[in-house]
């Protein structure tokens, strides 16, 4: 028997990337984190996290274990869904310079690697709307650019040359920087509250 | 104490800190680093999943085989590469020639291999890699030689196998050593760290960091020998965050097969059926060398400390 309150289930997926730093932060905010590798894995989850990582590594391997209709239909039926940075990527509507299908869920439009090369990638204190108290440090890694944001998409943090580093749509979070390679776990936990809200109206529905 | 990355940049943008760094590491894990020797290798690697790919002008099987003296690749060669793909492109530069690595980082790189596999430009000393933007990939055998490249700047590891054998055998050797060497200092009570810094021959701060982290503080990947999906499962589990793979994929019968299985049996590795599938029709993989065959002044992995 599930209590009402227990802590929400979080899946990272585990495919590459940075999935246990994500894993680990989520523990640390006290939610049940479990990595995910095959759709099976997909049964029992209130959330889904893609982590950072390479983005056309993630898409290849989504397509090898067909995972990416399984977590398309989660997110279009509700099931809140982060990604970071790479997983940004595979969320936006619009990819530019991925040539390979994702899931394509969120109203944004995202360009890789629109910093520069590695030696370009850079750390900033951001302010974000959503969060409470100091700004957030940022760490963004051959990050990319969300270029475009729809009218449903909440701004929540923007960079000083006005593109959008974080936003919201819905049960989508959208950041193209690293929260997980710090210890500040304010992003993990707004996380968690999307995921118990969206666990509480699935309850709810099937009453 | 563990150095955190919550550190405030006081408003302002920083780059090439400590913490982008190492963080490009961290995105790389759980995958495969595959060495290409043209643009073309290049794209079939990132079509098969790479999550970045090491441009050199031969493979170390070839190096190995041609002899002579091996440098950093021609600059051309490499810029051909990072046009033709959208992952990470890392370079080699030979051990303590830190004018090629003043070379690789103004061509783009996204990480530079200090590598054994080159021809070694310094015996006494590596490059110094702190003043660089770009960050470095260095090998080792053992904890100290870690230790002694992250106290370099180093901000990523690899463990050093033999280059271009085929053969995993050294890759183990070097994996179970290093796992031994953090697992003793996990162990050990505080106070006796500062003799375990003297035998290790390594700084004392990094020594503590692995005592409290129970891991090296920065990622850590195979490399040295990987040939087919079950070695790369193989140093999966024995503690590799992710492999390279040199000689492997492109002296294979099939390379697009084998770059595919391999990038599966990485992320899949504690999977055996999932295993069993991939490692099928993948086509003969590369001969191979028995690591007693190979002269003592041709073992690569003794170059460096």
């Amino acid at each position: 028997m599930t209590l009402r309150n227990d802590p929400p289930a979080i899946g990272v997926l585990a495919l590459q990337g940075d999935f246990a730093e994500h894993a680990a932060m989520l523990r640390a905010a006290g939610a049940r984190a479990a990595e995910g590798r095959l759709p099976s894995d997909l049964a029992a989850i209130d959330a889904l996290i893609i982590p950072g990582g390479e983005s056309t590594t993630i898409t290849r391997l989504l397509d090898l274990y067909d995972l990416r209709e399984p977590i398309r239909r989660l997110g279009a039926e509700g099931m809140p869904i982060w990604g970071t940075c790479a997983g940004a990527i595979i969320l936006a509507r619009e990819a530019t310079d991925l040539d390979r299908p994702h899931l394509a869920l969120m109203d944004i439009a995202a360009r890789r690697n629109a910093f520069g090369r590695q030696v370009d990638s850079f750390e900033l204190d951001l302010d974000v709307t959503a969060l409470a108290g100091p700004p957030f440090h940022a760490i963004f890694i051959r990050a990319p650019r969300i270029e475009r944001a729809g009218a449903t998409v909440d701004v929540l943090a923007s960079l000083p040359d006005g593109s959008v580093a974080a936003a919201r749509e819905g049960r989508l979070l959208a950041t193209t920087f690293h929260p997980e390679l710090t210890s500040d776990t304010r992003f993990h936990e707004l996380f968690m509250s999307m995921a118990r809200a969206y666990r509480s109206a699935a309850r709810a529905a099937s009453k | 104490m563990v150095a955190t990355n919550d550190h405030s940049t006081n408003g302002a943008l920083a780059t090439g800190t400590w913490t982008v760094k190492s963080g490009l590491a961290q995105m790389l894990k759980g995958g495969v680093i595959m060495d290409v020797v043209t643009p073309e290798q290049a794209k079939i690697a990132e079509e098969a999943g790479a999550c970045a790919v090491m441009a050199l002008e031969r493979v170390p099987s070839d190096i190995r085989a041609h002899g002579g003296v091996a440098r950093m690749s021609d600059p051309d060669m490499i810029t051909g590469i990072i046009e033709a793909v959208s992952i990470p492109v890392m370079a080699k530069a030979r051990i303590g020639h830190f004018v090629e690595a003043q070379i690789l980082e103004a061509l783009g790189v996204d990480y530079i291999d200090e590598s054994e596999v080159l021809t070694p430009a310094d015996e006494a000393h590596h490059v110094n890699k702190h003043p660089f933007r770009v960050p470095f990939v260095c090998g080792c055998r053992d904890l100290g030689e870690a230790l002694r490249r992250i106290g370099e700047g180093a901000a990523m590891i690899r463990t050093k196998g033999e280059a271009g054998t085929g053969n995993v055998v050294e890759a183990v050797r070097h994996m179970r050593q290093l796992w031994d060497d953090i697992r003793r200092v996990q162990s050990l009570p505080e106070d006796e760290l500062m003799a375990e810094a003297k035998n290790l021959q390594a700084p004392y701060e990094l020594v503590k960091d692995v005592h409290a982290l129970g891991k090296l503080p920065v990622v850590n990947f195979a490399a040295g020998g990987i040939a087919t999906p079950a070695d790369a499962a193989l140093m999966m589990h024995l503690g590799a965050e992710g492999v390279f793979v040199g000689s492997g994929i492109f002296k294979s019968e099939d390379p697009e097969k084998m770059a595919r299985a391999i990038v599966k049996a990485t992320t899949h590795y504690r999977d055996p059926a999932i295993l069993a599938e991939v490692s099928r029709g993948t086509g003969s993989a590369m001969k191979g060398l028995e690591i007693g065959a190979i002269p003592e002044t041709e073992i690569l992995a003794r170059r460096g400390w």
